[in-house]
């Protein structure tokens, strides 16, 4: 039976992985490389060139200027996606009235297909007529170019991605917030810790574990994310939103001719970096005494 | 479980900081949904709906290809579902019964692979796929969804069946059944929980993803839902009341679903966690 899975396994993965770092090493583009047109059989033209393409790559400024903006994206998503779940969760972990009413509605942006809710608020950010700036129209404040400029265009992904994302966020949140006796609180307030000791000095270090693993599956999510900004601005106005992901699926499947050495070599890259990410974090971790 | 009572202060702002919340959630789908009641020519309104029409979504499904692409994504998903479930749950018993060398490296591969970037598979699996002329046909997505979501799901479904006891399997095997036969007569049905998250998992991945269905689909009656959705809104154009009809018809059966599945797949997700 193993046989059997090991052979699945190593097609399913194994296969376009090693391929994908092949044609990262070769010149291969729309013109040269094999397929069928109806009956007709083209065969692979294409040649080895080793390193050049990351050479190429490294060399330009664009890579540079996408990754330190992938970097801002990531963090500031994750960041805010943190933040604002756990808040949410901490609120609802209280004993309030309409709790599950609360619960409920919050994870309905997690329910929906991502790519309709991206289009959903593309309808809002329309810069003439959206919903958006009618509201601030009708407050006397003058419309805000959503999508069409630069800063506002990273503002509104962030934005976007966070709503997404802050349903995981709250679920995951409250299920470690659950698992934090309640004799902790009580005793805490027995010997006068305030509300924010109580929050510092127990609920951070109770949630810690489930964090560290959700902040690390949210940064490899934010930053691999496509539908969003794909869908959203298609990566401008100009490149001003476009992340490493966004611009490797364009070079092969947008920008006419297509590269897909290139883009094959961006994705490596990519995969470099998240590994990268992956262990500095783990070996973080480590060193402060999780066992993770 | 606490023990001194709120202030009343405390309580509105407990309130009012979750009620925020369920705005900021609710209002834009919401929103989505009147639109899409609203005649075209009203749909940029900030009334709510004043003339209350299902002309979107006659003229969505009437007249336009939405129908097809709502078939052609149902087949991806369903074929997906199936074999990915399937694929999954025989690896994930492997992995849980059998020791075998080059396991542990091969359980952090299947975790790896979430980390993998749509970019560095997407043109190998291009030109695979151009290569055996499957470009456009649904067989080509389905193969593509697999690569993404069994990895993930053979490594949750492990979690499942390391929750049930080796006992099951040695009193199959004393009862004379193979270890395929056991694994079929015995296992699986104990796994059902682990299936459905599995298969909710897979149904979720296929049903919403847009790289690839944007890439390896093109031409009118062969997009999927997400590729046909972008075809309402793009810079020819702007239908805005078909896209929030289809919207809404797409959005509502994975609602559903996830409404249904959503307790279970936070367990589930746990399950596989914590067991590995």
């Amino acid at each position: 039976m193993i046989a059997p899975v090991t052979l699945v396994i190593g097609l399913i993965i194994g296969y376009p992985l090693t391929r994908g770092i092949y044609l990262s090493l070769t010149d291969a583009d729309e013109a040269n490389v094999e397929r069928t047109i109806g009956v007709n059989h083209i065969p692979a033209t294409y040649e080895f060139v080793g390193l050049d393409n990351y050479k190429a790559i490294l060399s330009e400024s664009v890579f540079w200027d996408r990754l330190g903006w992938t970097a801002m994206w990531t963090t500031a998503c994750v960041g805010v996606t943190f933040t604002l779940g756990l808040t949410l969760a901490v609120m609802l972990n209280r004993k309030v009235r309409g709790r599950s009413f609360y619960r409920v509605a919050m994870i309905v942006p997690w329910g929906i297909p991502a790519f309709v809710s991206v289009f959903a608020w593309k309808m809002l950010f329309n810069e003439k007529n959206g919903l958006l700036n009618k509201v601030l129209d009708g407050g006397g404040i003058e419309g805000v170019p959503w999508l069409g400029d630069p800063t506002w265009a990273k503002v509104s992904v962030i934005a976007v991605n966070v709503w997404l994302g802050v349903p995981f966020m709250i679920v995951a949140m409250l299920g470690a917030l659950q698992a934090i006796p309640g004799e902790l609180y009580e005793a805490a307030e027995m010997d006068g810790a305030g509300p924010w000791q109580r929050f510092r000095n127990i609920t951070l270090p109770g949630v810690r574990s489930v964090s560290s693993t959700v902040i690390l599956l949210s940064t490899i999510w934010t930053f691999n994310m496509f539908p969003v900004i794909f869908l959203l601005t298609r990566g401008g106005p100009e490149d001003s939103t476009e992340i490493l992901v966004t611009y490797a699926f364009r070079l092969s499947f947008v920008n006419s001719p297509r590269d897909f050495a290139t883009s094959a070599a961006w994705g490596v890259l990519i995969l470099l970096l998240l590994c990268l990410f992956t262990m500095v974090y783990r070996r973080a971790l480590r060193r402060q005494g999780e066992a993770w | 479980m606490r023990t001194t009572k709120r202030s009343p202060l405390a309580s509105a702002g407990l309130h009012a900081g979750l009620l925020l919340g369920t705005a900021c959630a609710l209002f834009p789908p919401l929103w989505l949904l009147v639109t899409s009641f609203k005649p075209e020519s009203e749909a940029f309104t900030t009334a709510l709906v004043k003339n209350f029409t299902f002309a979107n979504y006659r003229h969505v499904i009437a007249d336009t290809h939405f129908l097809t692409w709502f078939g052609n994504s149902l087949i991806v998903v369903v074929g997906t579902t199936v074999t990915g479930v399937l694929i999954a749950a025989t690896t994930g018993y492997a992995l849980s019964r059998f020791r075998f060398p080059g396991m542990r490296p091969l359980m952090w591969v299947l975790l790896i692979t979430q980390m993998f970037p749509m970019a560095v598979l997407i043109v190998p699996l291009y030109n695979t796929m151009a290569k055996l002329g499957l470009l456009n046909q649904p067989v080509g997505l389905i193969i593509t969804y697999l690569t993404i979501a069994v990895p993930f799901c053979a490594w949750m479904m492990k979690g499942f069946f390391d929750t049930i006891p080796v006992d099951i399997d040695e009193s199959g095997r004393v009862d004379g059944l193979n270890p395929f036969g056991t694994f079929w007569r015995l296992i699986l049905p104990l796994a059902k929980p682990g299936i459905a998250v599995t298969g909710f998992y897979t149904f979720v991945t296929a049903w919403a993803e847009v790289a690839y269905a944007t890439a390896f689909m093109t031409g009118e009656e062969n997009l999927t839902l997400a590729g046909g959705l972008q075809t309402f809104v793009n810079r020819y154009g702007s239908d805005w009341g078909s896209m929030t009809a289809a919207a809404v018809v797409i959005a509502v059966p994975a609602a559903v679903v996830f409404g249904f599945a959503q307790r279970h797949l936070v367990g589930g997700l746990t399950a596989g966690a914590t067991k590995s």
